[in-house]
């Protein structure tokens, strides 16, 4: 029996992932919230709407009529040099792509937050990647998280990159659906001072709107300039490499915590075998791999957090040296494969052998036995036994 | 450590706050960390539904459903007749059942203890109506000894609004005292 917590600080809080996200927002004092309050929505919105309410934060709080206004205001905000917030998921993401296209396209660093959960039809309201997937070219900067505590951290870490005057671009913090959102756990909630100084107020560049010096923003560009345009949207995202992990490393030294910027890499260093995925199934996974590692086999796990950019030369490299690769993708695109699945074979040009497993699709459990099982296909792939180069896991007519 | 524990209840008898009491008292311990989440789902008042703590002295990485239970608590007796409460004990586990009868009328197993309390009785006496949640919680602070009833009364105090304070935390006293081992 151990004894009682003398100091029940507010800092040490038994909260959901939704509350966690809602906390790491109010610390980064964003100054307009524009939210459609229906589902698929989550609680963050409505926990923010209580501290504005409850004049916790100075915000200005916009209630919108739809997913696509919402994205909307935020933009017409952020043109003129806020710090803005929204959350949305699944279908309510679906229909905010075409602001999400105006807003990377018109460079405002606007930071939401999506509860990863499926698309219909067939509906179901459960997680899987299938929403945030299918906004992948949407421009935004895409990180997925694995606890309540990473996404706390994560949404301080999103502004901050975000805002970075060689980013400019905004960014999508995706939670798994239910998993993730609706758990609760232990998080450090830093102190306001503490995050004030790792997160200043937004300076904005000179795209913005200023009344005391019209001009027009949001422009519409000929085919003489639109590439030139484009070329500079994709040379921010590949920027956003670099500073993703500087802005990880830097958290890392002010709070403690870090979360490997890009990829987190789990007991790779010697690997045979590994497993790469995103989200809350990189928690499971972690146990697998010490069961196995236990048993003598030399697996590894790799939890991308950066969807887009996507890490590249950081999967290269990893895959120097290892006999099979499983990628897990929370996803399908249809007629291909999982898209993580994509990336990482792309990437890796066959320097190892790989499985693209499709697991977890509408709220499926990934149970421990499913990702060992994985794990012993990629074995058995790499010694030379024939695999499916797609599976879809726990598929009910086979035998998994 | 790993603590496991499985909460069997209907719709809006508060099941998942149970799993969130347990939670809420093991992370007033600097050295636990704590897991609790509710069956996902659109939730229908009546409908079996579960909700789950973890508690262990390690991180819990662990995002799966929880398939073996230290302590399964049921609320509702009458879930017993629907659902397999009984599925995924440990071996060495407890099965706890709000019940006016004695935990023989559920059957001995070499494998698992069965603790029954009237946990309805304790709330239509003390809360005035049959919210079982707070004694069922007592209960299995009791049994289990995973938090102190002092870490207990203070969750419902983090937990439940204040003015269903006082009740509540009689209710989870009470209920503890029973079944104290």
């Amino acid at each position: 029996m151990t004894t009682l917590s003398k100091d029940l600080a507010a800092s040490r809080q038994f909260i959901s992932a939704n509350d966690a996200v809602s906390y790491g927002v109010r610390l980064c004092r964003p100054e307009v919230i524009a939210a459609y309050p229906i589902t698929p929505q989550t609680t963050v919105v409505e926990k923010l709407s209580e501290f504005v309410a409850n004049q916790e934060m100075d915000c200005q709080y916009v209630n919108v009529e739809s997913e696509h206004s919402a994205m909307a205001a935020c933009l017409g905000a952020a043109l003129m040099g806020c710090r803005t917030f929204t959350a949305s998921s699944s279908q309510g993401l679906l229909y905010m792509c075409e602001m999400l296209h105006y807003v990377s396209g018109s460079r405002l660093p606007i930071v939401m937050m999506n509860a990863n959960r499926t698309v219909a039809a067939p509906w179901n309201i459960y997680g899987d990647h299938r929403d945030s997937i299918a906004m992948r070219d949407a421009g935004w900067l895409q990180l997925y998280v694995e606890s309540a505590q990473e996404a706390l951290d994560t949404v301080i870490q999103a502004y901050k990159v975000a805002e970075n005057h060689q980013v400019m671009t905004p960014v999508m913090v995706c939670l798994d659906g239910f998993v993730l959102t609706h758990t609760y756990e232990v998080v450090k909630v830093p102190s306001q001072a503490e995050v004030d100084r790792f997160l200043p107020p937004y300076a904005p560049t000179e795209n913005r709107l200023d009344l005391a010096a019209p001009k027009s923003c949001c422009i519409s560009v000929s085919p003489e300039w639109q590439t030139e345009y484009r070329y500079k949207q994709h040379a921010a995202m590949q920027a956003a490499k670099k500073i993703i992990g500087d802005v990880d490393a830097a958290f890392g030294a002010q709070f403690g915590r870090r979360y490997g910027g890009l990829l987190e890499e789990y007991r790779c260093e010697d690997a045979e075998y590994v497993l790469l995925m995103m989200g809350t199934i990189a928690g499971t996974a972690r146990l697998v791999v010490d069961k196995l590692r236990e048993g003598g086999v030399k697996a590894g796990l790799v939890k991308i957090r950066s969807f887009r950019p996507f890490p590249r030369e950081e999967i290269v490299r990893l895959a120097q040296g290892v006999k099979g690769i499983g990628i897990v993708d929370r996803d399908i695109s249809f007629g291909y494969e999982g898209a993580l699945g994509t990336e990482v074979k792309g990437a890796v040009q066959g320097a190892a052998p790989a499985i693209n497993f499709i697991a977890g699709l509408s709220g499926r459990d990934v149970t421990k036995d499913n990702i060992e099982a994985m794990y012993r296909k990629v074995i058995d792939l790499a010694r030379g036994q024939a695999e499916e180069e797609i599976q879809f896991v726990g598929l009910r007519w086979e035998q998994w | 450590m790993l603590k496991e524990i499985r909460w069997h209840g209907r719709g809006g008898q508060g099941g998942f706050t149970a799993a969130r009491l347990l939670g809420m008292a093991g992370s007033l311990y600097d050295d636990y960390y704590v897991q609790a989440f509710p069956s996902f789902g659109p939730e229908r008042r009546g409908a079996p539904v579960l909700g789950f703590t973890r508690i262990d002295t390690q991180p819990i990485h662990d995002r799966s459903k929880v398939y073996s239970c230290d302590y399964v608590v049921v609320l509702d007796e009458s879930l017993l007749d629907v659902v397999d409460v009984r599925e995924g004990i440990k071996k060495g586990g407890v099965l706890l059942i709000n019940s006016e009868r004695r935990p023989e009328a559920f059957g001995a197993s070499p494998d698992y203890e069965v603790f029954t309390l009237w946990a309805t009785g304790i709330a239509l006496e003390i809360l005035g109506q049959p919210v079982t949640n707070t004694a069922m919680f007592g209960a299995l602070v009791a049994v289990s000894g995973a938090v102190s009833l002092e870490a207990a009364l203070t969750a419902v105090e983090l937990t439940l609004p204040q003015e269903l304070w006082e009740k509540n935390k009689k209710a989870v006293e009470t209920a503890y005292h029973q079944l104290r081992r």
